[in-house]
């Protein structure tokens, strides 16, 4: 099989420029631990409420632990638990939801934010938040005719406005 | 030429020599019996597209804030029907249709129980899609055209999308049927190059479809019907995607064929290479399954490490695109400079900019360069997570399958069906034609564009229109919603013109003949090496790299998973 010089330069430098960004996201992931929602984490859909952390939702400031708050969440056709969530700039959050019925997506516009909340899930990440501002969480996968009803809100406050504790 | 010898040809063989030089230009038909059955594929395609065009319409209308549905019908009943029509439907007939035709042509008339099977894939697909339909017009499956459970449509729903398949099944085993022949009766030859890829694509969807037709049988049906009470909605959705993104390339390959095949002979060029065209094609059959879960890349339950190997996996699948793009442009290059063009671009002027044949998958090719570049985006592990289900994703498939795939198959249409019905393009349809390719790429520029940009501000996809609780982020959004509702008033304009040419194709249309294009190969490529058609070699690799991508994952989802969803009706 025949195949031009030029050909074979552009398959070439193609195929390097692919292998880098493999690279690139790979070292990201598994050097900086940069990886997306990959939770193992099961649960009882139906008795979420009853069941810790998530019989307590909201925002908790937590001690001895790789992160400074957690923030718990519930979702549910079509709203979620709680309305708002208020974490100091420059604190390391985790994020834990999950959803009582349908599949709900859990993601905080502008930000990289973003996960799957599936029934029997639970959905974590962890992240530094480092920008102040209002940030509004929105469903991202259709859960049915209140979708697009369903939000809450991240507010990145200054770290010396201490008015949320 | 590796055209099979039709009727036509063999009386031409008995006319005088002379006779046969100037005859020998005349085009080759596409059997008549077979032409009848591709024609029906078209008009079901072209009815799917004004429908799912104007649901498509309906929803930039209300997504702008300006436009509230009449008469009750749901923003998500519309959102299904847009879905289902033009990403399942659409596609499907278009292709079958195309390849049935290509098959013919290239291989030679369909024997009658190899076009029986047609018919009757083809009958079951419009008994399953009028099935899907009504159900979503009952307001019964607003559940989108990916139908993630735990949301739970009416089983005739699940039941009509699985005819729909088995209905495609058979009609590709009728065209594999009439590729086996022809290399039984020509052992040691090259098989037709259209036809060889007819088959790849079909090998594909048969594979891929395994996976959803798992999921409906197995899961879906069983659900909605009450028989079980609970589903694995984790498993479904890896049997959807493993499905659901071959499916993307089921729709990529056809025009592929027409780049690679017909357009180097619509601009009176060579094909640059048969081999490399077959080299691409099983690259695609090797990379298109194993990948899915980059779909998934931010849902809970699967690890880390198999997610990142299919999203090595979905780097590959980019090379023979790359393959593609320079042979199609090599293909440019030598027929413009054959034209006299001269300097380092002067060739791109000699290309037949007026003819819609070319210029409308042309606008489709560009089209997916932009498309292509956001789909490695989208497939970056980490990455994702800024676009997931963002409007920004919308914006990306309406580049890919949205523009660059159907504006390659109505370039095909434009000469496909008056070849079909024995008419001819005229000039004036010709030029309508043109109109509506340039119009669909304005529209699609401002709609797309404002799509991915919204998207990377957040928007969600699938939404309709919401203020999100008087958000300052959602105000932002809405000024790129009215650009998209701008853009696909634009596009509907578009889909106006282009079934006004296919009406006039089919029904007014002077009587004539229009040529179907097969190019030659060009001199010094060499002869095709008959690995490239040993589909045992690549089936096993196949199914190695199948095995690799997904048995432990499936394995891991199940012996891991959380009791079953029962069904919600939420809308």
């Amino acid at each position: 099989m025949h195949i031009h010089k030029y050909e074979k330069w552009w398959l070439v430098f193609g195929t390097a420029t692919l292998i880098s960004f493999l690279i690139i996201i790979g070292v990201s992931a598994f050097h900086a631990g940069a990886h997306p929602n990959n939770s193992k984490w099961t649960i009882d859909y139906e008795k979420v409420d009853e069941i810790a952390p998530f019989d307590n939702p909201g925002v908790h400031k937590v001690e001895d632990k790789d992160w400074d708050y957690e923030v718990v969440l519930v979702a549910s056709a079509f709203s979620y638990n709680p309305m708002e969530i208020k974490v100091p700039k420059g604190s390391k959050v985790r994020f834990i939801a999950t959803t009582k019925d349908v599949i709900h997506g859990f993601e905080v516009a502008g930000t990289n934010i973003n996960m799957m909340l599936e029934p029997g899930y639970v959905s974590e990440l962890v992240t530094t938040v480092d920008k102040v501002g209002e940030f509004v969480i929105v469903c991202n996968e259709y859960c049915g005719v209140g979708h697009a009803m369903m939000y809450s809100t991240l507010k990145v406050v200054d770290a010396d406005d201490n008015s949320n504790h | 030429m590796t055209t099979a010898i039709t009727s036509k040809e063999v009386k031409q063989t008995n006319l005088p020599k002379e006779k046969t030089s100037i005859l020998k230009d005349k085009f080759i038909q596409v059997d008549r019996k077979d032409a009848k059955l591709a024609l029906a594929h078209m008009y079901v395609a072209f009815t799917a597209l004004l429908v799912g065009g104007l649901a498509g319409l309906l929803q930039v209308f209300v997504r702008s804030g300006a436009f509230e549905l009449p008469f009750g019908i749901g923003y998500y009943q519309v959102l299904t029907v847009h879905g289902v029509l033009l990403g399942l439907i659409l596609t499907t007939y278009f292709i079958l249709g195309f390849q049935l035709a290509a098959v013919s042509r290239t291989a030679g008339p369909l024997s009658n129980t190899q076009r029986k099977l047609g018919w009757i894939g083809f009958w079951l697909m419009v008994v399953g899609t009028i099935a899907a339909a009504t159900m979503v017009l009952l307001n019964e499956a607003s559940v989108l055209y990916t139908f993630y459970a735990p949301l739970q449509a009416h089983w005739i729903f699940y039941a009509g999308l699985a005819l729909v398949v088995v209905g495609s099944w058979i009609e590709g085993f009728a065209q594999i049927m009439r590729y086996a022949q022809w290399r039984k009766e020509n052992k040691g030859q090259t098989s037709p190059l259209l036809a060889f890829m007819a088959v790849v694509n079909n090998l594909m969807w048969f594979v891929a479809s395994l996976g959803v037709a798992v999921e409906v049988l197995f899961q879906l049906l069983p659900w909605s019907l009450g028989f079980v009470e609970r589903i694995d909605v984790l498993l479904s959705r890896t049997l959807f995607w493993y499905f659901g993104h071959a499916l993307v390339y089921f729709w990529l390959l056809p025009a592929y064929m027409i780049w690679y095949v017909v357009i180097p002979k619509v601009i009176s060029g060579k094909l640059f290479s048969d081999a490399l065209a077959r080299l691409s094609f099983m690259l695609f059959l090797l990379f298109s399954v194993p990948v899915g879960v980059h779909h998934q890349l931010t849902e809970p339950g699967i690890d880390g490490f198999w997610k990142f190997l299919q999203v090595v996996l979905t780097f590959f699948v980019i090379v023979p695109s790359l393959m593609t793009a320079f042979s199609m442009f090599a293909t440019f290059e030598l027929r413009g400079r054959e034209l006299g063009g001269k300097g380092v671009l002067g060739w791109f002027r000699q290309l037949p900019w007026k003819d819609s044949r070319f210029l409308v998958p042309f606008i489709g090719m560009v089209a997916f360069i932009p498309g292509g570049a956001g789909g490695i985006v989208n497939a970056s592990y980490q990455m994702n997570q800024l676009i997931h289900n963002t409007i920004w994703v919308t914006g990306h498939f309406h580049l890919t399958v949205a523009t660059a795939v159907v504006l390659t198959y109505f370039g095909a249409a434009f000469w496909l069906i008056p070849h079909l019905t024995g008419r001819k393009l005229t000039s004036k349809m010709n030029s309508l034609a043109n109109t509506s390719g340039i119009l669909w790429a304005v529209g699609m520029f401002i709609m797309s564009g404002a799509m991915h940009l919204a998207g990377l501000l957040g928007a969600p996809r699938r939404s309709e229109y919401s203020t999100y609780g008087g958000s300052e982020q959602a105000a932002e959004w809405i000024t790129y919603q009215f650009a998209q509702a701008i853009g696909g008033t634009i596009l509907f304009i578009s889909i106006l013109l282009i079934i006004g040419v296919v009406i006039n194709l089919i029904w007014f249309a002077p009587k004539g003949e229009e040529e179907f294009p097969i190019a030659e190969a060009a001199a010094g490529g060499g002869k095709t090496p008959a690995i490239l058609e040993n589909f045992k070699v690549w089936g096993v690799i196949l199914v190695a790299l199948i095995l690799i991508a997904y048995t432990f994952p499936i394995f891991d989802i199940i012996s891991n998973s959380p009791a079953g969803s029962k069904g919600f009706k939420f809308w």
